[in-house]
């Protein structure tokens, strides 16, 4: 009844074909030199030594006009404003609570900043400052929007919409932050049977769709009723998936998503897992992609 | 005689770097002693070269270089394909005038004996996560699981060491079920086991050579 399979090690190959984009993007390596030209302003990651310009990150080279600087393809998250995050609650502070998105600093969740049941525009009394730990507690995973960078580089979020709040019954999968592409919209109903949020952080977050739409609560009460097979397998799926994309560098969006799910269809939700069933299923779903774009 | 040492490399994992290291190490070291230390696992025998005179001691190095969940599995995996690689010469020991005795390795590298590692035992490790165990936790599951259940199989499937590991409390009815499945899912990593080191033995030394970082 159990599977076990073993390999012997193999080096590990390149991963796919690489499929040629428009332009060939500049990558660098650190201590890679860009250019010796000495009229270019230096920006982030990169440095001046011996009057050349050197990169001190792995990533792509940006030029805007005069001013050069390196985009890290593996970095912390950085907030910008009007982002969706996910995130986990670490702290519960005073008036706030700090809550960990994958960046240099923890981000800030102020008490003013949350939907409170009994409308928007009560005054948050002593009494709501003592029962933080009723809405929100420490290990809890929340949907919110940045709604401000502090001067040190914290996010400040907050949930004033009844589409963020409290995440219930879920897997939460995390990847880099630079995979997941920024979109109109990141909350997404998959036709599959299960909805996505892809936070920008690189935490994404998938979950049973919900049956009814409107919710009075603001968010803020967990359903855990348990959640029926045939959900938790496409869940599964999509997990697995979204792992896949990860590993062979994809970028993440609903429509990539979706086509690796219906590439791995044929296949076991468990072989998706291994390395050539992974390729295959990329191979297509990348295919896919772009027929789409033309 | 047979003796186990462990060693991590810092980037393994934050645990088990610096001091904190040494302790987690002569703990993780100690438990795998106690799995291989039993007397019907490693064939001691074979290593005798004078009865009550001389021996071979066979030392193994662990050397733990990533850590992703399920470390005892995998060691005891490496231990046990490692001693499957291992090659004793033979050796004579020759009586001198004196009376002391001199002890003479053959010159050719390929006369060598094997060990019989037919009894070295697996670890399975069984987690306990809600109600039911997994095998083979990833880093995020172990840290869903209260206890967990280390058991050591051989290839026929008898048990020769257990232990629980973990600050939760296991219902004697799924230590039950635990060590049932333990023995299911060690014997069929036995038995996959020893294909692959077949399958590597007969490739002989034209097998490709693959680093860790390869």
């Amino acid at each position: 009844m159990a599977a076990v399979t073993m390999r012997l090690p193999q080096a590990r190959g390149p991963l796919g074909a690489s499929v040629s984009r428009g332009a060939e993007k500049h990558l660098v390596a650190p201590g890679d030199t860009i250019t010796t030209d000495t009229g270019y302003m230096r920006g982030h990651g990169t440095y001046v030594e011996d009057e050349k310009l050197i990169a001190s990150v792995a990533g792509v080279v940006e030029r805007v006009n005069k001013l050069v600087c390196v985009r890290a393809l593996k970095a912390r998250y950085n907030g910008e404003v009007g982002d969706i995050v996910v995130g986990r609650i670490t702290e519960v502070q005073q008036k706030r609570w700090k809550v960990e998105t994958n960046s240099r600093l923890d981000s800030v969740l102020l008490l003013s900043s949350i939907n409170l049941p009994g409308g928007e525009l009560r005054r948050r009394s002593a009494e709501d400052e003592l029962a933080m730990r009723d809405y929100l507690q420490e290990g809890d995973l929340i949907s919110a929007e940045v709604q401000s960078i502090f001067s040190d580089g914290a996010v400040s979020l907050h949930t004033r919409s009844l589409k963020y709040g409290k995440l219930a019954q879920g897997v939460l999968v995390q990847v880099s932050p630079s995979l997941v592409k920024r979109q109109k919209t990141h909350f997404h109903d998959l036709p599959c049977g299960a909805s996505v949020i892809l936070g920008n952080n690189g935490f994404i977050w998938i979950y049973p769709t919900p049956e009814q739409k409107d919710e009075e609560a603001g968010g803020f009460t967990t359903n855990l009723e348990p959640v029926p097979l045939s959900d938790r397998e496409v869940i599964s799926r999509l997990r697995n998936c979204i792992v896949a994309l990860v590993t062979h560098k994809m970028m993440l969006f609903d429509t990539s998503i979706l086509y690796c799910y219906e590439a791995s269809l044929p296949h076991q939700i468990k072989d998706i897992l291994k390395p050539e069933v992974m390729e295959e299923i990329i191979l297509e779903a990348r295919q896919r992609l772009l027929d789409l774009e033309g | 005689y047979f003796f186990l040492s462990l060693s991590s490399s810092s980037s393994s994992t934050p645990e088990l770097e610096g001091r904190g290291g040494e302790e987690l190490g002569t703990d993780i070291a100690n438990t795998l002693y106690r799995v291989f230390s039993c007397e019907s696992s490693v064939d001691l025998k074979s290593l005798c070269i004078n009865p009550r005179e001389h021996c071979w001691v066979l030392y193994v190095d662990v050397l733990l270089l990533e850590f992703g969940g399920n470390i005892f599995d995998a060691i005891s995996l490496a231990v046990k394909a490692a001693l499957f690689n291992t090659r004793i010469p033979k050796v004579r020991v020759l009586e001198d005038e004196e009376g002391t005795k001199e002890i003479e390795l053959s010159d050719d590298p390929y006369d060598c004996i094997r060990l019989n590692v037919e009894e070295v035992p697996c670890i399975v490790t069984l987690s306990k996560i809600g109600y039911r165990h997994v095998v083979d936790a990833t880093l995020q599951e172990e840290a869903c699981s209260l206890a967990s259940l280390l058991i050591s199989v051989t290839s026929k499937g008898t048990l020769t060491s257990m232990k629980k590991v973990g600050k939760g409390s296991l219902d004697p009815e799924s230590i039950f079920e635990m060590m049932e499945t333990g023995q299911r899912v060690g014997k069929s990593l036995h038995i996959a086991l020893q294909k692959i080191l077949d399958e590597e033995e007969s490739l002989g030394s034209s097998r490709p050579k693959v680093g860790f970082l390869g």
